[in-house]
C-alpha cells in the first residue's frame, strides 16, 4: 500500500477544488436549509445553472468570459425566483418535492438531444474556460511534501477560496443584520413573523436567492476546475452530499459548511483511495470486493453517515441543537 | 390485525392465481450473441443479421424468426461486430439511430443480448415507437393504453407512500428503494435460482412486505419512540435510500438487465392498440391490488383504523387504536405493493439498481398531485402522471416526457395546492 499516496490525495482534498465547490455550495444550502428553514432539494439545479450559463454563453455563443459568469449569476437569480413563486407558500415536504422534481426538469433539460445544439445534450460542453486560463499567474506546481497542486488548480484554487471569504463574510454579515434576524426567526416560527406585519414569502424568496446565488459560484468552480460541464453531474445526489455536509459541518452556522466540506471529502477521498488500493495488495478479497464495487461503497457510507448522524447528533460539529430545523408538518 | 393479515393474504392469494400464466423461457447456454427486433411491439421477421470476429472473419449469418428472434452463437469471449442488413428491413421500418453496424464484447459464458431499436420510417427517435404507419389516432390510443399502464404501476407505489406519509407523516425518499427491492428480488429469484417468473413475482412481493415490516420494527418504529422530527426523519430517509441503492449497485452491478421471461412478447391486437398479453395481465392484477386494498381501506375495521391514524393520530390512540401497529401495516402493505411496482416495472423497462429512485420522483409527483397522504388523490394523481408523461410526446421529444409530467406537478402545485383530492387545510 503506498501510503504517500492516499494519505496526499486524503490531504488535498482538505483544500482541493471539488472541496471549495461544495463548501461554496453547502454555503449557500445553509442560507436555505440552516438559517431560513427552507428544505430546498434543488441546489444542483442552482449550480446547474451557473455553470451552464457561463458555458454556454463562452462556448456555444461565443461572448466573452465575464458575460458568462454575469449571465450564470442572473440564471440562478431567476431559478430561484421561478423555483419561489410556486412552492414558498408551501409546506416544508411539498417545498422539498416540488424543489428536486425542478432540479431533475434542468438537469433532463440539459442532456436532451433537442437542445444538444446549445447544451451539447449528454456530453456537456467544454473549451469555455481558456479566458480563465489566460490570467493563471502560476507556472510552477506546488509539492509541499505528499500534496501536490498542478498551477491550474491552484488557480482555481485561489479564486475559490477567496470567493468563500466573501461568502462566508456576507453570510456574517446578513445574519448578523436585523434582515438575518427576521430570517431566523421565519425558520422558528413563520405565524410569528407574519403577526409583527414582515412579509413572510418575500424574505422566504430574498434568502433563496442569496443561496441560489452564492451556491452558484460553487457552479462556476466546479465547471472551471473541470474545463467542462456535464449535465448528470449536477443530479439529486449532489443536492444530498451538501445536506450531509451542511449538516456535518453545523446548520446555521457561519463556518459550518467549509469544516463540514472538509472533513467530508477528506473521509471520502481517503476511503476511495484506500480501498481499491487494498484490493490490488489483496487485503481486501476479490469475492468481497472488486475495484468497481469500492466506487458504491463511498456512497454507502456517506448515506450511512446522513443517517448516524441526524439520529445522535443533527447539530452536527459546531451546530446548536436548539437552531437546526428538524421538526414540523 | 388479524383480518388485516387475512386481508393481505387474500390479496396475495389472488396475485399467485391470476398471474397463473405459461411459461416460455428461452435462455441460451455458452456465449451467443441474440436479440429481439421489434417494431412497436410487433416481432420483425426475415432480418438478415451477419457476425463476424475483429478482423472481419465471418462467424455466422442468421435470419430473424417469426417472433422476432435471433441468435448466433459464437466459440468464445471477445469482441464481435454485429451487421444488420438493413435492406432485408420490411417496408415502411428503419433503424431509429442509423446504427446498422454495432461493435460488441461477449463475456465469458454470457449470451449478449444486442439492441437494434426499430422503428416507423418516419419515426423520430423516438423510445417506443407505436405499430408502423400509425395514424395519430392509433398513436394517441397507444400512448393513452402505455400512460394508464405507467399510471397503473406507479399507483401501486404512490398508494404506499402516501399510506405512510398519513399515518406517520414522513415523505420517505427510500421509497423508490423499496420498488427497486422488488424488481431486484424477482430477478434474483427468476434469473439466478430459476424459478418462473409467476413465483418469483410474489416471492418478491412477500418478501417486499416482509421488509416494509422489518425496516419499520427495527428502524423507522425506534426512530418515532425516541421523538425524532419528521423533516429530521425525511433527511433520515435520504440517508438511507443512498445506503440501499448503492448497496444494489454493491451487489447488482450497474448493467440494466432482463427477467428471463416474457421479456419481448409479440402484442396482440386490441382495435386501435398492440398490447403483449403480460401488460394486460399486469394491468388486470394492479387494478385488482389496487381495488382490494381500496375497498379494505374504506370497508373494513382495520381500514377505518388507518384513516382515524391518518385524519388524528393522537385521537386514535385515545380511542384505543394501536397507532404503532397501524403504521407497521401500513408499512407492510407499502413494502408489498412497491415491490409489487416493481416487478412489473422491470417488465416494462428491464431492471436496474436505479430504477426505483427514477421512478420515485413521478410517484412524489402523483402523490402530491393527488393530494398528500390522500390514499385516493394517490390513484388519481398516478393516472394523470401516467398519463401526462406518455401523451406529453405527442408536442415534446420523448427523453423529455418526464419533464412533462414535473412540469404538470407544479402547474397544478401553483393553482391548486392541496392536490386535486386534497383538503383545503393550511399548508402555507
Amino acid at each position: 500500500m503506498n501510503w504517500d499516496i492516499i494519505f496526499g490525495v486524503s490531504l488535498e482534498s482538505l483544500f482541493n477544488t471539488t472541496m471549495i465547490a461544495y463548501a461554496l455550495a453547502a454555503i449557500g444550502l445553509n442560507v436555505h436549509f440552516g438559517y431560513t428553514g427552507l428544505l430546498n432539494f434543488g441546489q444542483s439545479a442552482f449550480l446547474g445553472v451557473a455553470a451552464y450559463g457561463l458555458a454556454m454563453t463562452v462556448a456555444t455563443f461565443g461572448a466573452p468570459f465575464w458575460l458568462g459568469i454575469v449571465i450564470g449569476l442572473a440564471g440562478a437569480v431567476v431559478l430561484a425566483l421561478l423555483l419561489g413563486i410556486p412552492t414558498l407558500r408551501l409546506r416544508a415536504d411539498y417545498l422539498a418535492i416540488v424543489t428536486i422534481a425542478a432540479a431533475e426538469i434542468v438537469r433532463l433539460l440539459f442532456r436532451s438531444v433537442s437542445l444538444s445544439e446549445w447544451t451539447g445534450g449528454s456530453d456537456g460542453l467544454q473549451s469555455f474556460s481558456d479566458d480563465f486560463y489566460k490570467l493563471n499567474p502560476y507556472s510552477s506546481p506546488l509539492k509541499i511534501g505528499i500534496v501536490d497542486f498542478d498551477p491550474r488548480e491552484l488557480w482555481v484554487m485561489t479564486i475559490g477560496w477567496a470567493l468563500i471569504g466573501i461568502s462566508l463574510l456576507i453570510v456574517f454579515l446578513a445574519m448578523r443584520s436585523p434582515w438575518g434576524r427576521v430570517i431566523k426567526a421565519i425558520r422558528e416560527d413563520e405565524d410569528a413573523v407574519r403577526s409583527l406585519g414582515k412579509n413572510v414569502v418575500s424574505y422566504k424568496m430574498q434568502s433563496l436567492i442569496l443561496g441560489g446565488v452564492l451556491g452558484s459560484l460553487g457552479g462556476f468552480i466546479f465547471a472551471l476546475s473541470r474545463a467542462a460541464v456535464q449535465p448528470d453531474t449536477y443530479g439529486t445526489e449532489f443536492t444530498f452530499y451538501m445536506y450531509t455536509i451542511v449538516i456535518l459541518g453545523g446548520a446555521a452556522r457561519v463556518f459550518g459548511p467549509v469544516v463540514g466540506s472538509m472533513i467530508f471529502w477528506f473521509l471520502l477521498a481517503f476511503i476511495n483511495a484506500v480501498l481499491p488500493a487494498a484490493i490490488t495488495q489483496g487485503y481486501i478479497p476479490t469475492w468481497l470486493m472488486t475495484p468497481t464495487q469500492a466506487g458504491a461503497v463511498g456512497y454507502i457510507l456517506v448515506g450511512a453517515g446522513l443517517v448516524l448522524l441526524l439520529i445522535y447528533r443533527p447539530q452536527g460539529i459546531f451546530g446548536d441543537r436548539k437552531e437546526v430545523m428538524l421538526d414540523g408538518r | 390485525m388479524r383480518r388485516a393479515v387475512i386481508i393481505f393474504t387474500a390479496v396475495l392469494g389472488f396475485l399467485l392465481t391470476s398471474l397463473g400464466l405459461g411459461a416460455t423461457s428461452a435462455l441460451a447456454d455458452g456465449e451467443s450473441l441474440q436479440g429481439t427486433l421489434v417494431n412497436g411491439s410487433q416481432p420483425v421477421a426475415g432480418v438478415v443479421i451477419k457476425v463476424s470476429d475483429e478482423s472481419g472473419g465471418p462467424i455466422g449469418q442468421v435470419t430473424s424468426g417469426a417472433d422476432g428472434k435471433w441468435s448466433v452463437p459464437v466459440k468464445s469471449a471477445g469482441t464481435y461486430k454485429v451487421d444488420l442488413d438493413t435492406t432485408t428491413l420490411p417496408q415502411g421500418v428503419t433503424l431509429t439511430n442509423n446504427r446498422p453496424s454495432l461493435t460488441l464484447t461477449v463475456f465469458e459464458g454470457a449470451a449478449r443480448n444486442v439492441l437494434f431499436p426499430l422503428g416507423a420510417a418516419a419515426g423520430t427517435g423516438e423510445k417506443k415507437p407505436q405499430v408502423a404507419g400509425t395514424s395519430t389516432f392509433d398513436r394517441v390510443s397507444g400512448l393513452v393504453y402505455t400512460g394508464i399502464h405507467l399510471g397503473l404501476i406507479i399507483a401501486l407505489a404512490a398508494l404506499g407512500l402516501s399510506l405512510i406519509f398519513g399515518t406517520m407523516g414522513l415523505t420517505n425518499f427510500a421509497h423508490g428503494e423499496l420498488v427497486t427491492f422488488g424488481a431486484l428480488g424477482c430477478f434474483l429469484l427468476n434469473v439466478t435460482i430459476g424459478l418462473p417468473l409467476v413465483v418469483s413475482a410474489i416471492l418478491a412481493v412477500v418478501l417486499g412486505g416482509a421488509v416494509g415490516w422489518f425496516q419499520d420494527k427495527i428502524f423507522w418504529g425506534w426512530l418515532r419512540n425516541r421523538r425524532t422530527g419528521l423533516i429530521g426523519m425525511m433527511i433520515i430517509s435520504i440517508g438511507v435510500a443512498l445506503v440501499f441503492r448503492y448497496l444494489y449497485l454493491y451487489l447488482f452491478s450497474g448493467d440494466t438487465r432482463q427477467y428471463a421471461e416474457y421479456v419481448a412478447q409479440p402484442g396482440i391486437d386490441l382495435g386501435p392498440i398492440a398490447v403483449a398479453p403480460k401488460n394486460l395481465v399486469m394491468d388486470v392484477v394492479a387494478i385488482v391490488v389496487l381495488i382490494l386494498v381500496s375497498l379494505a381501506l374504506t370497508m373494513t375495521r382495520l381500514g377505518k383504523a388507518t384513516r382515524a391514524v391518518s385524519t388524528n393520530p393522537s385521537l386514535a390512540a385515545a380511542s384505543g387504536i394501536s397507532v404503532d401497529a397501524i403504521i407497521r401495516l401500513v408499512w407492510t402493505i407499502g413494502g408489498a405493493l412497491a415491490a409489487l411496482s416493481g416487478v412489473m416495472l422491470g417488465l416494462f423497462q428491464g431492471v436496474n439498481y436505479q430504477m426505483g429512485f427514477q421512478i420515485l420522483l413521478l410517484v412524489f409527483a402523483a402523490v402530491t398531485l393527488g393530494g398528500l397522504g390522500t390514499a385516493f388523490g394517490a390513484l388519481v394523481g398516478s393516472l394523470v402522471i401516467g398519463l401526462a408523461t406518455q401523451l406529453s410526446t405527442l408536442w415534446i421529444p420523448t427523453e423529455l416526457k418526464n419533464v412533462g409530467a414535473l412540469v404538470v406537478l407544479i402547474v397544478i402545485i401553483l393553482f391548486r395546492p392541496q392536490g386535486i383530492l386534497g383538503r383545503r387545510e393550511r399548508i402555507g
